[in-house]
């Protein structure tokens, strides 16, 4: 047996008396245990749960296994699938071409410590303590038919003003218009610490070489962010998913505000429960975070280990 | 010459663009809390889009006393602060193991804790609602006797999710500190116990204040698992009663917006106060140690 010798050797002043040996598995083992029985374990349960059919009334001998027909069915019937599947795609594409650009042009300017540098900063930073339930209200107030914006557009007559968040050609870009307002913030402080890491003698050496900003911000500042990169790409899939509060304060996420995480709920607590379904989508949702997910842990684990 | 002038011109392209955006960053909050002290018929007499004529407190007496706004203030905190204590506690101990008793499993486990946390929670809620249906508490947790629609039971979820990402965090934070320090307590004759307790955890205290004021923040927040393991109105948290505010024809929009500050006013005071913290527990997470 290699492995105890091997053990032995990297913990040589160590030697575990009995009461170590229970500390140190009560240390790994009772969060370990938390962690796996709450969210790995439902996690799979789910995965396999869209395999099967469950109306959820009799117990765990009721489940029936019915291979892909879930997911064959919520293509085929669910008219929410497109509208959902349309949404998340619109989220992830504004996150990630619109917003986070923001976020790093904001970011290099904060950085730059104009006069009232702190008063910008501290007002990008506001909405990511507020929730986004709140957040939902907030700008609700701003949109709604009787609203500010209506208000100051000259027409608020219920039937005639514009419906910012009742007409379903236009409510999405209302909800990635709010969810970005968020998200830029939140870009833009993980840009900050990265541009605040940069060596400031790299950024003198390009001045004096007569580079102009332009080519300092492309060729000195973008590439020593590329760690910051990979957090922003794990935060922008996962959070254009997991797109529930913001849909759900607004209209409870109907009339083309659907989205998967919305899907998921309406099948369970919603307006009829069909395991089976709510499992497909959340399954669907797992894949797609699946490819951010292996890119971070692959980033930050392959390095860990030299 | 010319530099100098490009770079005036450059400095004035950015303070207006800081300007525009920061004054769309800030005027819908600025706009939410006037409204909260508008009475209700100036609004509807004059619309959304007018100069105040008198304010009044009216709004938030009303959403205090009548809304109970208090009870359900009460009820985040009764959440969130457990969760954030034991979420540290659990974390830090096997940040600990994992950074000083390094093992073959070391790497896997972490991995297992930071995918953990990145799940979606939509993922995850199905089998635990059913779960929660399923397991027993005594009674005086709950008066029908279930995990499902208690707050225990949202603070395991928290906890559970929230390790993940505390363990990742503190982790890579250990890693930073030299083993050294350990090693002259280790020749003393230190246990593991006291290891953890004298010398870890008195380490950890920046990473931990850090956190802990971002997480309260986040589980102070939530939406999502307030409103699908909880069923009773009086247990919810502040972020899922404000819909309780919202009328099924008539929405008081004014008493809305002061349940809405009541809502946010409280991580504001955290943020201003702590601001240093909360920053820094964003960006641990992003860069590594």
């Amino acid at each position: 047996m290699p492995t105890p010798a091997k053990r032995k050797r990297r913990k040589s002043s160590h030697n575990f008396s009995g009461s170590d040996r229970v500390t140190l598995g009560t240390f790994v083992g009772l969060p370990t245990l938390l962690h796996v029985l709450f969210v790995w374990v439902p996690a799979i349960c789910t995965i396999l749960l869209s395999f099967t059919f469950w109306d959820g009334i009799g117990g765990l001998k009721n489940i029936k296994w019915v291979g892909f027909t879930n997911y064959r069915q919520i293509f085929q019937l669910d008219e929410n699938l497109p509208v959902a599947i349309r949404n998340n795609i619109l989220w992830l594409a504004v996150f990630a071409f619109i917003a986070t650009p923001l976020g790093i042009i904001l970011a290099y300017y904060i950085d730059k410590n104009l006069k009232g540098t702190q008063f910008y900063q501290t007002s990008f930073y506001l909405p990511i303590v507020i929730s986004l339930a709140v957040t939902g209200i907030i700008w609700d107030n701003i949109f709604r038919t009787d609203g500010v914006l209506n208000s100051i557009l000259g027409n608020t007559n219920p039937d005639t003003a514009i419906s910012w968040i009742g007409d379903p050609h236009k409510n999405i870009w209302v909800v990635l218009f709010i969810a970005s307002w968020r998200h830029i913030g939140y870009t833009m402080i993980l840009y900050l610490a990265g541009m605040k890491a940069v060596d400031p003698s790299l950024r003198e050496a390009s001045a004096i070489d007569g580079a102009t900003e332009w080519y300092t911000f492309r060729r000195v500042i973008i590439p020593s962010l590329r760690p910051v990169n990979v957090i922003i790409v794990v935060i922008t899939v996962i959070e254009s998913l997991r797109a529930f509060d913001l849909v759900f304060i607004l209209n409870r996420g109907t009339n083309g505000l659907q989205t998967l995480g919305v899907l998921v709920y309406n099948n369970i607590q919603g307006e009829s429960t069909r395991i089976g379904w709510g499992s497909a989508y959340a399954t669907l949702l797992f894949l797609i975070c699946l490819a951010p997910i292996m890119t971070y842990l692959y980033q930050n684990f392959s390095k860990g280990n030299d | 010459m010319v530099t100098g002038k490009k770079s005036k011109t450059g400095q004035r392209i950015a303070i207006v663009i800081l300007s525009v955006f920061s004054a769309v960053w800030v005027a819908p909050i600025l706009f939410t809390i006037l409204q909260s002290f508008r009475p209700f018929d100036d609004v509807v007499k004059s619309g959304v889009w007018s100069f105040p004529k008198h304010l009044t407190f009216e709004n938030y007496i009303h959403a205090f006393v009548q809304s109970r706004m208090w009870l359900f203030f009460f009820n985040s905190c009764e959440v969130a602060i457990p969760a954030v204590i034991i979420t540290l506690f659990l974390a830090s101990m096997i940040a600990f193991v994992l950074s000083r008793y390094e093992s073959r499993f070391s790497v896997p486990m972490l991995m297992i804790f930071t995918a953990g946390n990145l799940l979606p929670p939509q993922l995850l809620f199905i089998p635990l609602f059913r779960i929660y249906l399923k397991i027993h508490v005594p009674h005086f947790i709950n008066s029908n006797g279930l995990l499902y629609d208690t707050q225990l039971g949202l603070i395991l979820v928290h906890v559970a999710i929230q390790i993940g990402f505390a363990t990742f965090v503190l982790t890579n934070y250990l890693r930073t500190i030299p083993k050294e320090i350990s090693e002259s307590a280790l020749v003393d004759g230190a246990n593991v116990w006291n290891h953890f307790f004298r010398i870890i955890l008195p380490l950890l205290r920046p990473a931990l204040a850090s956190l802990g004021v971002l997480m309260t923040t986040w589980i102070y927040n939530d939406f999502f698992w307030a409103v699908v393991l909880l069923k009773t109105g009086n247990k919810r948290p502040i972020t899922a009663a404000l819909s309780n505010l919202q009328g099924e024809f008539n929405t008081d929009y004014n008493l809305l917006a002061a349940g809405a500050c009541m809502a946010f006013i409280p991580t504001l005071i955290v943020f201003f106060a702590a601001r240093r913290h909360f920053v820094a527990g964003l960006t641990l997470g992003s860069t590594k140690g």
